[in-house]
């Protein structure tokens, strides 16, 4: 990229340090409602932020789709999908969790890399059908290690489909470091497949976003896809049931923390005289008051109710399914 | 109408059915420029073009994962997985992905994807390709898992799948591919899932099975009627969708029932009939239900398949033995 002169302009800067910070928050909370006991499990995105948000800047959420693993809460939200529709689903509601109709998401997947056959699918159905959208796939580098990513990326680049896979090279799987995943780098495989892949500072929101402006751009000019490598730090556990204490080596930590994105971005834009103290406590005000809002609206959504195990398993259910939910129906009476 | 083996009733199934409805597309290997290693595809890749015809890599797994996405895309995918025993490949798209996506979605999405594939044994094909795996996939809820025997069901089953908005795997007899033909209608017709068909009536006890083994058990029948049994032969055609009364009111009209398949026998399909049949027609049962299936040892090579899969003197014992009981 040309250093000195990002594609992304300050005011996109503003927009994408208030997803990335809007994002930092949500970890916050998500993690404290966990503990609580009121949220389920759940993995932050806290130090990817910038690989997340520079990417799905990229995007027009009109026609394109993102595809996630589950570590891309703000790219799901950038789309449009509610906030409060993410926070239901932590707490365990059923309905409110769908993702709405006029949002181009597809669902987090937590079998690693299978979501990126279903994203080459998808593109390659959306170019056989000359529709506008680009694909953008997300997955960490330990899913880089499945055989689903080879299968996917090979298909892709056979179909010329209209992808961008975004591989977020935080260093950490659980506890399996980087060095385990793989020999090579990772960006290299492209090649393989006949596309360009590219390594790039994942904590960096303008080159992140440069590179992936440039893939949106090769996608729809029908030229195919592209491979993102961005080298990232997974600040935070795995999940909520992860103790990184365990296997992260003596001071990892606090030289990755050094690379914080959200610092490096506010110190960017302070330097621009669009950030300082003020700024940080408008938005950071205006973030906590969001969140707020969402938890109320998901709180206040119906409960799971025991009838919908049996609700969207199939369109048409087989009359032994049916006798099953007669059965439970039963054991629920009124509540179900 | 015309008279059409199995292959031909796959091959008019699609090609009426991609004439019809312009968003169904087949992909898998070796299926555009071959026309399938069984030519069921024949003919498709000249008439409808490469957009809608795909050869694809060499990765099942891809070719179903990505068909989920072709669904989502607006696309109605038929994909080909070229022998059910190399279905493992892409067991971990079918049952967690295909057959939970619209749970997943909370009926955001569906997979409106067929996944075509033969089986079974009685041809000497190399390793894997006769497996009868079809059991382990009744264990992925969301998926439907039919099993065709003749050319008429075949064609109406297919265009039944097609047009499913759910998975449906579809797996033809790969022995009776060009064994025989009936008469098969050439416009449109569907078979319904979920109906088993009573290929045979028989008072003294009922045969149960599907696919390749239905056929199995009507020369089974024929040598048993000259022997004086009456033997009935039930096709159930789909495992999933199970039809249950189907099944109940003819095991409880006979009162004798042996099931057959060509999977092993440990937690096989046979084992759910059985269950089931004691679950809901006890009272009307005479005997023991008894089960005639592969044994419980990987596919032989083929010299020696004529001892592994069930037979017609096999499955004429276990009546015998059912009938007197």
């Amino acid at each position: 990229m040309d250093g000195a002169r990002p594609g992304l302009s300050v005011e996109g800067a503003v927009e994408g340090l208030r997803w990335m910070m809007l994002s930092r928050a949500f970890d916050a909370r998500a993690t404290a409602m966990q503990r609580q006991g009121r949220f389920g499990t759940f993995s932050p995105v806290k130090g990817q932020e910038a690989s997340v948000v520079g990417t799905s800047l990229a995007l027009d959420p009109r026609t394109d789709w993102v595809v996630p693993s589950y570590r891309e809460l703000p790219a799901l939200l950038r789309q449009g999908h509610p906030l409060e529709r993410v926070m239901a689903g932590y707490l365990g509601k059923i309905g409110g969790a769908r993702i709405p109709d006029d949002v181009n998401v597809l669902p987090n997947q937590v079998a690693l890399a299978t979501q990126l056959q279903h994203a080459v699918g998808l593109a390659w159905g959306l170019r056989l059908q000359r529709k506008p959208g680009v694909v953008m796939a997300y997955c960490g580098e330990g899913a880089a290690s499945e055989g689903d990513f080879h299968e996917a990326c090979n298909m892709a680049g056979v179909q010329r489909a209209p992808i961008v896979f975004v591989l977020m090279n935080n260093q950490w799987a659980i506890s399996t470091s980087r060095e385990v995943q793989s020999a090579g780098e990772f960006y290299r495989r492209a090649e393989g497949y006949g596309f360009p892949g590219v390594a790039v500072d994942g904590n960096d929101l303008f080159a992140v976003h440069d590179v992936a402006r440039e893939a949106v751009d090769r996608a729809r000019r029908g030229d195919g896809p592209t491979l993102i490598d961005c080298l990232t730090y997974r600040l935070s556990f795995h999940n909520t049931t992860d103790n990184p204490r365990a296997y992260l080596p003596d001071g990892w930590l606090e030289r990755a923390e050094q690379e914080d994105p959200i610092r490096r971005l506010q110190a960017y834009l302070a330097g621009q005289g669009l950030w300082d103290d003020a700024a940080r406590a408008a938005m950071e005000g205006e973030i906590a008051e969001q969140l707020d809002a969402a938890v109320e609206a998901a709180t206040s959504m119906p409960s799971a109710r025991p009838g919908e195990i049996f609700e969207n398993v199939y369109a048409d259910p087989p009359v032994r399914v049916r006798q099953q939910r007669e059965e439970l129906a039963h054991l629920t009476g009124a509540d179900g | 109408m015309a008279e059409r083996n199995i292959v031909e009733a796959i091959r008019d199934g699609l090609a009426f059915e991609m004439e019809r409805d312009e968003r169904v597309i087949v992909l898998g290997l070796d299926i555009g420029k071959l026309g399938g290693v069984f030519r069921t595809t024949q003919g498709l890749l000249e008439r409808f073009g490469p957009d809608r015809v795909v050869d694809t890599p060499l990765a099942e797994g891809g070719i179903v994962g990505s068909s989920l996405g072709l669904a989502i895309s607006g696309l109605v995918p038929v994909a080909e997985i070229q022998f059910l025993g190399f279905a493992h490949q892409a067991f971990h798209q079918i049952g967690p992905q295909l057959g939970r996506y619209r749970y997943r979605s909370r009926g955001r999405y569906n997979a409106q994807v067929t996944i075509r594939a033969p089986f079974g044994g009685g041809v000497k094909t190399p390793e894997f390709h006769p497996d009868a795996v079809e059991a382990q996939f009744v264990q992925a809820p969301g998926v439907k898992v039919v099993c065709p025997s003749n050319p008429y069901d075949t064609k109406g089953m297919l265009l039944e799948a097609i047009r499913d908005p759910d998975p449906v795997l579809f797996l033809e007899p790969q022995r009776l591919y060009r064994k025989g033909r009936q008469e098969v209608p050439d416009g449109d017709y569907t078979v319904p899932f979920g109906r088993a068909r009573l290929v045979r009536e028989g008072s003294d006890v009922t045969l149960i099975a599907w696919s390749a083994a239905v056929e199995l058990c009507e020369r089974a029948a024929e040598e048993l009627a000259r022997e004086g049994v009456a033997a009935g032969v039930l096709d159930l055609r789909t495992l999933v969708p199970l039809d249950v009364e189907g099944l109940v009111a003819e095991v409880s009209r006979t009162g004798r029932a042996v099931v057959v398949h060509e999977a092993p026998l440990s937690a096989g399909f046979g084992a759910e009939i059985v269950a089931t049949l004691q679950q809901e027609a006890f009272y009307s049962l005479d005997a023991p239900i008894a089960r005639v299936t592969a044994w419980d040892t990987p596919y032989p090579p083929g010299s020696l398949e004529g001892w592994y899969l069930p037979t017609v003197r096999r499955v004429v014992e276990a009546a015998r033995r059912t009938a007197a009981a």
